[in-house]
């Protein structure tokens, strides 16, 4: 197992580096600079500016002195904001994502998993078709439609909940949480109902039936376990793409979480903020992959043997 | 059915959250603290570092400079410094500074801060893209560009504790009001260097805990994307005159969720308004909507170098096809003053020069005798804008313009803000969409498009228009001469029509009836010493008009 986990730590390496390497380069190629305005900066201060941030150096330069302070855990100032480090950017802005995740994350684990299940009890019957009709379109639709849909019907026309914020009025949190959730959510009524189909055939369920159990037994406490399953193998790369995938959330309810922070860093040319950003997901998301298939491995009692004869 | 309970659940917490206490507004006015709609995230708080309104808005409540302004009338009045007098030729200012002037931590603010900040203003190695406001002082445009390294070269003379003798780099009027801009506040030097080198961009000491100003009000809280905080300075030397005990201001991008949130009384100001909100906001019986010129300017340029419009008669045959008063009536909602001078309307003791108004006919007879008849052989040019939904309705009525008056085809494109500065510093374009905000004084808008301007994108390059501004205005130190002489310069510029003036700017912004002190007027400029909230004030409520 420890073998199993070093190899793919290892692998994640050269990944992040690549990361590291596009993107500090990419960045550079977009035209216009983090300098940039209206007002046409004289070539006096704007050398002035370029020095206090390294960009007076050559690009080679540039890249190396970045990695080596990025070695230190150090993403280096923010352009956009003198005075403010990335990390501190990062700091500040990650809580807020991490809880809107976390919320979205359990409005998908609950509605999700139930209409799953209700689906299976009955396939392809109307409470079968219904909720994964729904579960179809919560699947297509992007948060960018679905998000001012929610706001024009509960915060305009019925003004049941703030239109937008973080934590400023109680409520304010519910619909940006249903809104990046409910994609999620579909995810996981499908993949529950096809994980509790797979269950309710199975010999042990006919027999916990033979037994006389209750329907509800049979359901919660024999069939369920193994039919969540997938779906606690799909959360971990869920969860990192929840975080990564905010940004148009945040920005339509105007939450300030790392998601508006980066798209902000792309219009600003913010490049340590883009760098900052992009290398700290991709290395969320890179963990996520590696404890979900830890866990999978770990819950997989073929893969666990199979590892375990290896080491 | 778990659908059913859900949605049941955000309506029963959604009713509880709404009923739930007085707004903001309401206690806001009770406890003299203003929650003021301020646009971005301010990007930093240092006078020498920042640009832009937002920050602008919140350094005005920190730092004082050494004049102060009148948000009613504009009139300079007592800043840092308590009385000033010019010298016989106007050559030099004494300033006599207050001596009850202190900075936050109770530190006397004496006339060394401000040559000490002055000189770090314009230090090249600040990088501080608002230096010029600093440029009325003798040797300040040789220190910043270099040209002169020696910071004592400055025309800044110490002569006591109190007293600060400013010689000008010309004998100009209207120096004084350049010298009232938060760009050319003091800062505390002992604060700044425990934190890293004076001219740090990247330093630590705006930050709540560390701060250090000398304005009416200091740095309490500030959470980024959040909310700044800022409580009154009780060291300031104007305190009993400061009548709110706070301000909190909130960034809010969108101005459609500013709204909502100055209608659901969270906020007592906005900075702006959409336009498509403007026509209803002018019929609520309670009038909440504050609307008033300012003085910018809307224009599209042209690219003088490139075919066809190196001709003037087909930069003015464009010129002339374009009917400023429809446009603003209709498209602009009635939110923009139509103007064919570049020089904003209303500039005080300022008279424009004549220009060429809406003349499809005598466009059509200039675009002729250009060589293309009835628009017939017009090579194929694009209109640029930055992406806002402003920009593109102006360009795509304009463009309907074009066809309808001169039968020529004009492509419209959008770019994204940063691309489009690129595409204008490298001259790619062959007509592009600008704007320029300033003050209640012409320079702010002609010097910068002499040849040698840095801000010049157009390639407007006059000699006589040069002479105008850098030679016969300097060599004058009386405001009305000065004033014609501006005048005849912006004469000689629609002459050339470099560009093309569409409107002047207005200010349209929303104020809870419960404060005062917070007019629309020609700068755009906020003094939150004059803002006062009356305590048993209710919110401002929206009235639903029958269609």
């Amino acid at each position: 197992m420890w073998r199993f986990i070093s190899g793919r730590l290892l692998q994640a390496i050269p990944v992040i580096l690549a990361v590291i390497t596009v993107t500090f380069f990419l960045v550079r190629v977009a035209p216009g600079g983090p300098f940039d305005s209206e007002k046409a900066v004289i070539p006096e201060v704007k050398a002035a500016l370029e020095k206090q941030y390294r960009l007076d150096l050559p690009l080679v330069q540039q890249y190396t002195a970045y990695l080596g302070d990025l070695a230190q855990g150090d993403f280096g100032p923010s352009f956009k904001y003198p005075g403010r480090s990335v990390n501190e950017l990062i700091g500040a802005g990650l809580p807020v994502t991490a809880e809107l995740g976390l919320y979205a994350l359990l409005f998908a684990m609950l509605v999700g998993s139930l209409s799953g299940i209700i689906a299976s009890l009955r396939p392809n019957t109307m409470q079968d078709y219904v909720p994964m009709t729904l579960a179809m379109i919560g699947i297509c639709m992007p948060t960018f439609l679905l998000g001012p849909l929610l706001v024009l019907l509960f915060g305009i026309e019925l003004e049941w909940l703030p239109v937008s914020g973080w934590g400023d009025i109680p409520g304010d949190k519910l619909l940006p949480s249903i809104t990046l959730g409910s994609g999620l959510a579909a995810y996981i009524a499908r993949l529950s109902r096809a994980g509790m189909l797979e269950v309710l055939s199975q010999d042990y369920i006919r027999t916990a039936r033979a037994k006389g159990l209750p329907e509800w037994q049979v359901v919660g406490k024999h069939a369920l376990r193994g039919a969540l399953l997938p779906v606690i193998t799909f959360l971990g790369p869920a969860f990192a793409g929840l975080l990564s995938g905010s940004f148009v959330v945040e920005t339509i309810f105007q939450i300030p979480g790392l998601g508006r922070f980066y798209v902000q860093a792309a219009f600003n040319r913010d490049y340590t903020m883009i760098l900052g950003t992009t290398v700290f997901l991709s290395t969320l998301i890179v963990f996520f992959n590696l404890v979900s298939d830890v866990l999978a491995a770990w819950l997989n009692p073929r893969l666990r043997t199979q590892y375990a004869s290896k080491s | 059915m778990n659908l059913r309970t859900s949605l049941v659940l955000i309506a029963l917490t959604g009713l509880i959250g709404c009923s739930a206490g007085e707004s903001n507004v309401e206690r806001g006015n009770r406890e003299g603290i203003l929650y003021f709609g301020n646009g971005t995230e301010p990007q930093s708080a240092d006078p020498h570092v920042l640009s832009g309104s937002p920050e602008v808005n919140l350094a005005v409540a920190l730092f004082e400079p050494i004049l102060g302004r009148n948000p009613y009338t504009l009139a300079i009045e007592p800043g840092v410094a308590e009385r000033w007098e010019f010298n016989e030729d106007r050559t030099a200012v004494t300033f006599y500074l207050n001596p009850e002037a202190r900075w936050s931590n109770g530190d006397p603010l004496t006339a060394e801060d401000f040559r000490w900040s002055w000189q770090r203003a314009l230090n090249p190695a600040m990088g501080n893209t608002m230096a010029n406001s600093l440029f009325v002082i003798r040797g300040a445009e040789d220190y910043h560009y270099g040209r002169n390294p020696d910071p004592d070269a400055l025309g800044l003379h110490v002569i006591d504790q109190h007293t600060l003798r400013v010689e000008l780099s010309y004998p100009n009027p209207f120096a004084l009001i350049r010298l009232t801009y938060i760009y050319t506040a003091p800062v505390h030097r002992a604060t700044i260097e425990a934190h890293g080198k004076s001219t740090d961009r990247y330093s630590a000491w705006t930050k709540p805990g560390n701060f250090v100003g000398n304005g009416p009000f200091t740095i309490d809280d500030w959470k980024m994307q959040r909310f700044v905080i800022v409580r009154k300075n009780p060291y300031y030397w104007d305190r009993d005159n400061v009548a709110l005990n706070g301000i909190v201001f909130r960034p809010i991008e969108s101005s459609n969720t500013e709204e909502k949130m100055f209608r659901s009384g969270q906020l007592h100001a906005t900075t702006t308004i959409a336009n498509t909100k403007i026509p209803i906001y002018r019929q609520q019986p309670e009038p909440a909507l504050t609307e008033g010129p300012f003085m910018g300017s809307y224009y599209y340029m042209f690219n003088t170098r490139r075919p066809p419009l190196d001709s003037l008669p087909v930069r003015r045959a464009l010129a002339l096809a374009v009917d400023r008063e429809t446009l603003a009536n209709t498209v602009l909602a009635g939110t923009a003053i139509p103007s064919a001078n570049y020089v904003p309307v209303g500039m005080p003791d300022y008279t424009h020069p004549a220009v060429l108004g809406f003349n499809p006919e005598e466009a059509r007879r200039l675009l002729a005798g250009a060589g293309y008849p009835n628009g017939e052989g017009f090579p194929d040019i694009t209109l640029i804008y930055n992406t806002l939904e402003n920009h593109r309705s102006v360009a795509v009525a304009i463009q309907q313009m074009w066809k309808t008056h001169l039968n020529l085809d004009i492509e419209i494109a959008n770019q994204e803000w940063m691309v489009y500065l690129d595409t204008l510093e490298n001259r790619d374009y062959d007509i592009a969409r600008m704007g320029w905000t300033g003050d209640i004084y012409p320079g702010v808008f002609l010097d910068r498009l002499v040849t040698t301007g840095t801000s010049n994108r157009l390639g407007f390059a006059n000699a006589e228009y040069d002479d105008i501004i850098l030679n016969q205005i300097r060599a004058t130190g009386d405001a009305e001469v000065q004033m014609a002489l501006y005048a005849e310069a912006e004469r000689v510029l629609l002459d050339e029509m470099p560009l093309l003036p569409i409107y002047t700017y207005t200010n349209k912004f929303l104020a809870q009836p419960s404060m005062e002190g917070m007019p629309s007027n020609l700068s755009s400029m906020i003094n939150w010493k004059y803002i006062k909230l009356d305590p048993d004030a209710p919110a401002w409520k929206w009235t639903s008009l029958d269609p």
